[in-house]
């Protein structure tokens, strides 16, 4: 098979990814050292795997490197400042919303996508937003509480404004 | 309870920052150059003998680099259970057989450059097939006639392996046959439990490799990388000491990697090809290859008097370990000695059958045979209590074990064998009760009408206990050493499962040593560099691992106060160490620090230290779980809007932490309850192996938990610690099903109670 070279950002960084055609976004993103993006059932039903693709979250196991050509991507590795934690990451560690650490990289990616979403959420819109993520660990209650602290933590205006959510979701 | 700076603060976890920023920390999370990727050849059907086997085709293909069948590995017959040696289940397993017992156990394992050879090497594999009749109902498991599934003249240790009886368990205390006979009502009902699967995130997975001086190195998502070291030297007939195991994060394991899984046929692979090789589950591999909860049918009679005094119980359980005896007895054994003593009945009695199926292998799970003998138990209480007319927790605060007593079924029982008597130093059973009942609303909600709507509520209780560590059987060592910053390394053999145990041992080391608790350093579960440790089950890291790490701590502060008195010319035993420093009588002191350097430079002194740690008894943890439910009457489905924990752990080490456990057990508790099973069809194979058919519980399906920690004083744990991990799970079902009953007036005893169960239910209500 012939490779394919895709154009990516990738956490804010132009990247050149060489790849095959039927080659997982997943796989890809693990084999450029993005080990934050975890791997649970490769079927979508999981959400370990989730990343957000022009701010949205999706599966990386259910999309090819090569449909992520010309896109921007953001992965757990991109959500810190430097060594100043988002939030999210802070009051995830806060409020012991952390257990084995495996789905917590999707479960801070879809809360930062809800509170640019939706700075001021209720408990049940980040529970929604929580939902395609499976967690065998916390029962989600401390990371639904860390993420509404953070939320409440979080001064009235925020910079980006809100994105409009898909229609489909 | 003196002052502490620690032990019982909610500190965040010690290796949470790596967790919450996605960096390497899982055993996938590493670059090997020629890493090659194993898969595992699985059964097409549930019982067949191999008649031939022809791997050319395999082999031939280019980027193939090893096949193996049951031709090429030694035949030691072993038990995959993690346990103590010499361990209490069978040995009826082979790395690879000429004989495979369930769809999808082991025909041949392919090492290639990439996934897709190794699959397309897997569809090269002819294999002719001998098919056998399969054993798939554990009613019938014992019948005359019936398939042998295992006629293997090599195994051990199986009970009759002609009756494909792996294993039973008949201990009697007092006589409850005379204990009936003082009986005013007595009561028998059956119950059945599912197969239900741990499902953990991260699938089971494994990295071998050989180093530069030839020894094996296995990196493996493990509960148990000390049993695991010893299994696969014995499994591949190598020496303990040529091999190296090493389990980075877990990314889940609830007892489903209390097992040696695939590392003895990763570490095969890798032996015969010198390369790196990595197995890794596929979702579907894991719910036909894994393991899962033992399946029960239950019977139980119970004996009461008017006053509601209970004088006798009878339990008789037949459960199925699968194809293979992992922690066939011990789990079975538990579902006796954990649960029949909440109740003071003189007069107790233990039957128990296990057979083989050729169906997907049991082993340990989370509660370890108590989640399904507490369904039952705390199903039939209530049906009891509700028959006098007793209010269920008045009924059981009256029956149920307290301090100072002695159990002494559990010592009958033991762990595979004859155990230890079980003594009950702390006991916060009643708070708990108290507590639960105030928080869900018990006295307004029970008798509240239940409304003839199509929207039914209900409220539920029942009472559970665990143990804490396996009384006499499970030890852990810990090891310390100072560093000349006045902070310390602390090696454990203990195995953090993403439980939080590494923190709760460095807040144990920190508050013993008087150091804050960036100053601990942990380090653990590698057998090269730790010390051992049994591994994380049984409920035994706190009280366990946390005693030897309290042991090593002390005698490294007494180390550090010899070399202090020298500083500040005092006694030792007149030295106290707090906040970093270590203080004299007269109030002068040093720092950690300078105590290190003057050790190091002047006394040319490493101050460390080592201990290990047993407990002769299982202190247990007790839990009141009360449940509202919402019965849709229309639809059949069962919501629960709140559930309550109240717990007695002994001291929370970590409240923080505590709580987490407790809600993720729930979390597991209710999707017994109401959803999971693993379901067979009619040639064994598993109908629903992915999580849109085997559904766990989302964030969106979760009710409102309320977890209260009662905290109770327990003389064998380290700092007053017991158990939390286990003992929730054990109380959703009974509650949920309890609260049920209140609803509606239905007994549901058979796991899950499912929307079409309900809505038969319902309508056979209707009819009569």
């Amino acid at each position: 098979m012939s490779d394919l070279i895709v154009h990516v950002t990738v956490n804010g960084e132009a990247r050149r990814w060489r790849v095959e055609p039927g080659d997982l976004l997943l796989d890809v993103l693990r084999r450029e050292g993005l080990w934050g993006v975890k791997r649970g059932c490769e079927t979508g039903e999981c959400g370990a795997c989730a990343v957000l693709l022009d701010g949205e979250p999706i599966n990386s196991c259910l999309m090819f490197a090569a449909q992520a050509d010309g896109r921007e991507l953001l992965t757990i590795e991109g959500v810190a400042d430097g060594e100043k934690l988002h939030p999210v990451q802070e009051a995830f560690l806060d409020h012991g919303a952390v257990q084995c650490g495996y789905c917590t990289p999707a479960m801070v990616l879809c809360a930062k996508e809800l509170l640019e979403r939706s700075p001021k959420p209720t408990e049940a819109e980040v529970r929604e937003a929580l939902s395609g993520v499976l967690c065998r660990c916390t029962g989600y209650k401390k990371p639904v509480e860390a993420i509404l602290a953070a939320a409440a933590a979080a001064p009235k205006t925020r910079g980006k404004t809100a994105r409009r959510r898909r229609a489909a979701r | 309870m003196s002052e502490r700076n620690v032990v019982g603060r909610r500190v965040r976890k010690v290796d949470g920052v790596k967790l919450v920023t996605g960096k390497t920390a899982f055993t996938d999370d590493i670059e090997l150059p020629g890493l090659l990727i194993g898969k595992i050849l699985g059964s097409p059907h549930a019982h067949a003998r191999i008649r031939r086997i022809d791997t050319r085709r395999a082999k031939a293909l280019h980027g193939v680099h090893a096949v193996l069948t049951y031709k090429d590995v030694p035949r030691v017959p072993h038990t995959t259970a993690g346990q103590a040696w010499p361990e209490p289940s069978p040995y009826d397993t082979y790395m690879l057989d000429s004989k495979v017992r369930f769809v999808g156990d082991r025909v041949a394992a392919v090492a290639a450059e990439t996934r897709a050879i190794a699959e397309e090497a897997l569809r090269r594999i002819d294999v002719d097939y001998e098919i056998l009749p399969a054993v798939l109902d554990m009613e019938h498991a014992m019948d005359p006639g019936v398939a042998v599934i295992h006629d293997e003249p090599d195994s051990t240790h199986i009970l009759d392996p002609k009756r494909n009886l792996a294993g039973d368990i008949h201990k009697e205390l007092g006589s409850v046959a005379e204990g009936f006979k003082q009986a005013d009502l007595i009561l028998e009902r059956e119950y059945r439990t599912p197969r239900q699967q741990h499902a953990m995130i991260e699938p089971h997975i494994v990295i071998c490799w050989l180093d530069a001086d030839d020894r094996l190195i296995i990196r493996t998502s493990t509960q148990i990388p000390f049993h695991v070291r010893r299994q696969v030297a014995m499994i591949l007939q190598i020496p303990v000491s040529r091999i190296r195991v090493i389990k980075p994060r877990i990314g889940g394991g609830f007892g489903g990697k209390q097992e040696m899984v695939i590392e003895d046929i990763c570490a095969a692979l890798a032996l015969a090809t010198r390369r790196p090789v990595k197995i890794e589950y596929t979702r579907a591999e894991e719910f036909h290859m894994a393991r899962t909860r033992h399946p029960q049918r239950l019977r139980l009679k119970m004996g009461v008097t008017k006053d509601g005094t209970m004088v006798a119980h009878h339990m008789k359980v037949l459960a199925a370990t699968g194809a293979y005896g992992s922690h066939a007895t011990t789990v079975q054994g538990n579902t006796g000695s954990k649960v029949l003593p909440l109740y003071r009945a003189p007069n107790l009695k233990f039957d128990c059958d296990i057979v083989y199926l050729n169906a997907p292998q049991a082993g340990a799970f989370r509660g370890y045979g108590c989640p399904q003998g507490f369904f039952a138990q705390e199903s039939l209480v209530d049906e009891i209590a509700h028959e006098l007319k007793m209010d269920p927790i008045e009924f059981r605060l009256k029956n149920a074990i307290r301090q100072g007593d002695t159990d002494l079924l559990s010592a009958e029982l033991g762990e595979g064998k004859k155990g230890l008597p079980r003594i009950i130093r702390s006991c916060g059973l009643p708070e708990c009760l108290s507590k639960g009942a105030a928080a869900i609303g018990w006295k307004e909600k029970r008798d509240a009408p239940r409304g003839t709507g199509r929207l039914r509520r209900g409220v539920g209780v029942a009472c559970t206990m665990q143990g804490s560590g396996i009384a006499g059987v499970d030890f852990a060592g810990a090891f310390l050493k100072i560093n000349e910053d006045g902070s310390f390394n602390l090696h454990v053999g203990a195995t953090d499962l993403g439980t939080g145990s590494d923190t709760v041992l460095a807040q144990i080391a920190a508050e013993t040593l008087g150091v804050s608790l960036d100053k601990i350093l942990i380090y653990s579960s590698d057998t090269d560099f730790t010390p051992f440790d049994v591994g994380a089950y049984a409920s035994s890291t706190t009280i366990i691992s946390g005693g030897a790490v309290k042991k090593a701590a002390e005698k490294t502060r007494d180390q550090v106060c010899c070399f202090a008195a020298k500083m500040l010319e005092a006694a030792p035993e007149e030295l106290t160490c707090k906040d970093d420093r270590v203080f004299g009588p007269s109030g002068k002191s040093v720092t950690m620090s300078e105590v290190a350097m003057f050790a190091f430079y002047r006394e040319k002194t490493q101050l460390m230290e080592g201990a290990s740690h047993f407990n002769t008894d299982s202190p247990p943890p007790f839990c009141a779980t009360f449940a509202e439910v919402e019965v849709d009457t229309e639809t059949g489905q069962v919501r629960v809007p709140h559930l309550v924990t109240a717990v007695d752990l002994g001291v929370a080490i970590n409240p923080m932490q505590a709580e987490g456990q407790v809600e993720g057990a729930v979390a597991q508790g209710l999707g017994y309850t109401l959803a999971e099973e693993l379901v067979l069809d009619g040639q064994g194979r598993v109908a629903n192996a992915n999580f849109c058919d085997y559904k766990i519980f989302g964030a969106k399906d979760m009710p409102k938990l309320t977890t209260i920690l009662v905290e109770t004083e327990e003389p064998l744990g380290p700092y007053g610690a017991k158990s939390i991990a286990e003992v929730p799970i054990n109380g959703v079902a009974p509650a949920v099903a309890n609260a049920v009953f209140n609803a509606i007036g239905i007994r549901f005893r058979k796991l899950p109670i499912r929307p079409d169960a309900v809505l038969a239910a319902l309508h056979a209500q209707g009819a009569k």
